[in-house]
């Protein structure tokens, strides 16, 4: 087992790398001129080459890279071309209320999710089941900002009764900054609703079917029983690793709520530091939402080996 | 005469009824199927009948009538330039559809291609396309197509391109697993034992049998696609202004939602949903005909 985990890391470890050269590019590479981006069509040619070199954007492009991400590695994500200062506090301080977001969707969406699918499979077939599986399915693909504005004009514009900006304010209390958060939750539970039931759907239904549910049946158990011992035990185990992928996916979609909720979050920050062609910060951002992204897998992958008895007993590779 | 040469169809019509129906006649059995279609079919026909079936010009600003709610003259009302929402509804359906339409068909190409390349060649190319794989899935999709558009500049053809490039290895993925399957069937060695050419027998005998899945494929990422598209053009980086775009309108108007002007972003939010669920009703048809 362990030396799945090694490789397991290794890959991850490749795969940041690939990550970094994809953000390097698209940051510093394909917007052809920084300089000329930033100052625009108007600059004088002069201004542009001035601030080119002080963005050290006229070196060769492996040095640049080199320093970038040795700078990262040493916690410097740069210098921020819109605030003029150093971006990590912002990227720090945007995780944190990120989080806090992410956090209160996920401790509604896991349990709720899990059940709907249980559900949704002992009642293979039949309406419930079909119901759970097309709601789930399109609550999945609807984007956000679309579920977003739907609750923001019932619960905030038609029944006034909920906050429609995230932000509480400096200094509110715990109870405020949770009212408001709950409007921009929402969203975000309907989208990882779907993924959370389907694995679960579909691990119950394969626990269903196999041999050791039916030989508990026809030992005589009673129906509960079987269900709660043999078939959820084995049939929650998929659903373990999809939960810890949605937690990445769940930070990156953030971007949309954050922006129609107006929250300060790192979804925020890479969006106003896209409008503001703030290259650095956004490459920062998107690394930062990558490697969390990243993590959250790789939990997930280590955590299905330790939980499942024939791979820790060393039926893996 | 004519009932001897008739009489050899007739057995084989009944045995073929009676027995496997054919796919699509299965699919028509399905409300859910039906239902999809119908939703889809209105929207295909408002995208390419659009400015023809749309009661006002959805450009064009009447200034004395802005931030109308709805009413017999706008049904939808109108928007803060004094534009009818629901001719703007109506045309809208062709941005998003033609955009989401054309960087599905890129991926699927590009990506059945490199599946089928994956899958049976695999060597160097199945290893290399692995780790792309990975290193696409490292990022949610709206993320990835957020930066690229952000760094060369939003256009529709931009976004065509951005996202066909991040389906092809999340569609190869697939394809190349339904490969393996089938490199294990009887016929592929005797294609091999009869001589054949590797791309003969990758794309005249494998690819007709991955073809379900590759079609599946298609509806699931075009579901995608359209909630990428609309993704962006809120966050102001698909389609501009002021061409009619349910995302783009709805990016312009959020910010007098709490003001209680709801009509001019719920309309446009309402078609996108209708979009993606006729898609999703469509796609989980297909999928439960193709494992029943």
């Amino acid at each position: 087992m362990t030396t799945y985990i090694l490789k397991r890391v290794g890959l991850a470890l490749v795969t940041l790398w690939l990550l970094s050269v994809l953000v390097f590019l698209a940051c510093q590479v394909l917007p052809g001129d920084p300089g000329r981006a930033i100052l625009g069509n108007l600059a004088s040619p002069s201004a542009v080459a001035a601030l080119d070199h002080k963005l050290g954007v006229d070196r060769p492009l492996i040095e640049q890279y080199w320093t970038w991400v040795t700078g990262i590695l040493h916690g410097d994500f740069g210098q921020s071309t819109q605030f003029s200062a150093p971006v990590g506090p912002y990227i720090k301080a945007a995780l944190i209320n990120s989080l806090k977001l992410a956090a209160l969707a996920f401790v509604i969406v896991v349990p709720l999710g899990v059940i709907g699918g249980v559900v949704a499979a002992l009642n293979y077939g039949r309406p419930a089941d079909r119901i759970i599986s097309v709601a789930g399915l399109s609550a999945t693909t609807v984007p956000e900002f679309v579920s977003g504005i739907v609750v923001i004009v019932i619960f905030g514009v038609a029944l006034k009764v909920l906050p429609v900006s995230a932000s509480a304010g400096a200094g509110a209390s715990p109870a405020s900054q949770f009212e408001h958060l709950i409007l921009p939750a929402i969203p975000l539970i309907l989208i990882l609703f779907g993924y959370i039931a389907r694995m679960a759907r579909a691990g119950t239904i394969e626990s269903l079917n196999s041999d050791y549910t039916r030989t508990a049946t026809l030992k005589g158990l009673k129906r509960s029983v079987v269900i709660r011992r043999h078939v959820l035990r084995n049939s929650l185990l998929p659903t373990i690793t999809v939960i810890a992928t949605q937690l990445g996916y769940l930070i990156g979609g953030l971007v949309i709520v954050e922006v129609l909720f107006n929250y300060q979050g790192i979804g925020n920050l890479i969006f106003k530091a896209a409008t503001s062609k703030d290259f650095p910060m956004l490459a920062a951002g998107v690394l930062t939402i990558g490697i969390v992204y990243m993590v959250a897998t790789l939990v997930a992958d280590i955590l299905y080996t330790v939980l499942n008895p024939r791979l820790r007993l060393g039926g893996a590779e | 005469m004519t009932d001897v040469v008739a009489e050899p169809t007739t057995p084989v019509a009944v045995t073929s009824a009676r027995g496997e129906m054919p796919p699509w006649r299965l699919l028509l059995r399905r409300p859910t199927f039906i239902a999809g279609v119908l939703i889809l079919l209105f929207w295909v026909i408002c995208a390419i009948f659009g400015h023809l079936i749309a009661p006002q010009d959805p450009l064009a600003q009447q200034l004395l009538a802005t931030n109308k709610g709805p009413s017999g003259a706008h049904w939808f009302g109108t928007d803060q330039l004094g534009r009818d929402v629901f001719s703007r509804v109506l045309v809208g359906a062709r941005s998003i559809l033609v955009i989401a339409f054309f960087a599905t068909v890129i991926g699927t190409v590009a990506g059945t291609a490199l599946g089928l390349a994956m899958g049976y060649l695999g060597g160097v190319i199945d290893i290399v396309g692995g780790r792309l794989v990975e290193a696409v899935l490292a990022l949610p999709l709206v993320i990835v197509a957020f930066l690229f558009v952000v760094a060369v500049g939003p256009s529709p053809l931009t976004i065509i391109i951005v996202i066909g490039l991040v389906f092809t290895p999340l569609i190869a993925r697939t394809v190349r697993a339904a490969v393996l399957v089938e490199r294990q069937q009887d016929y592929l060695s005797s294609a091999r034992l009869l001589g054949e050419k590797r791309a003969y027998i990758m794309f005249v005998e494998v690819l007709p049998n991955v073809l379900p899945v590759v079609l599946v494929e298609f509806t699931v990422r075009l579901g995608y696609a359209i909630f990428a598209i609309a993704s962006l053009s809120f966050l102001g980086f698909g389609v501009q202004p002021p061409t009619p775009d349910w995302g783009a309108d709805i990016s312009v108007n959020y910010g007098v939602l709490p003001a209680g002007y709801w009509w001019m972003t719920l309309f446009p939010a309402i078609a996108i949903a209708s979009l993606v669920v006729a898609i999703n009703l469509v796609t989980d048809s297909i999928e439960q005909v193709i494992a029943s």
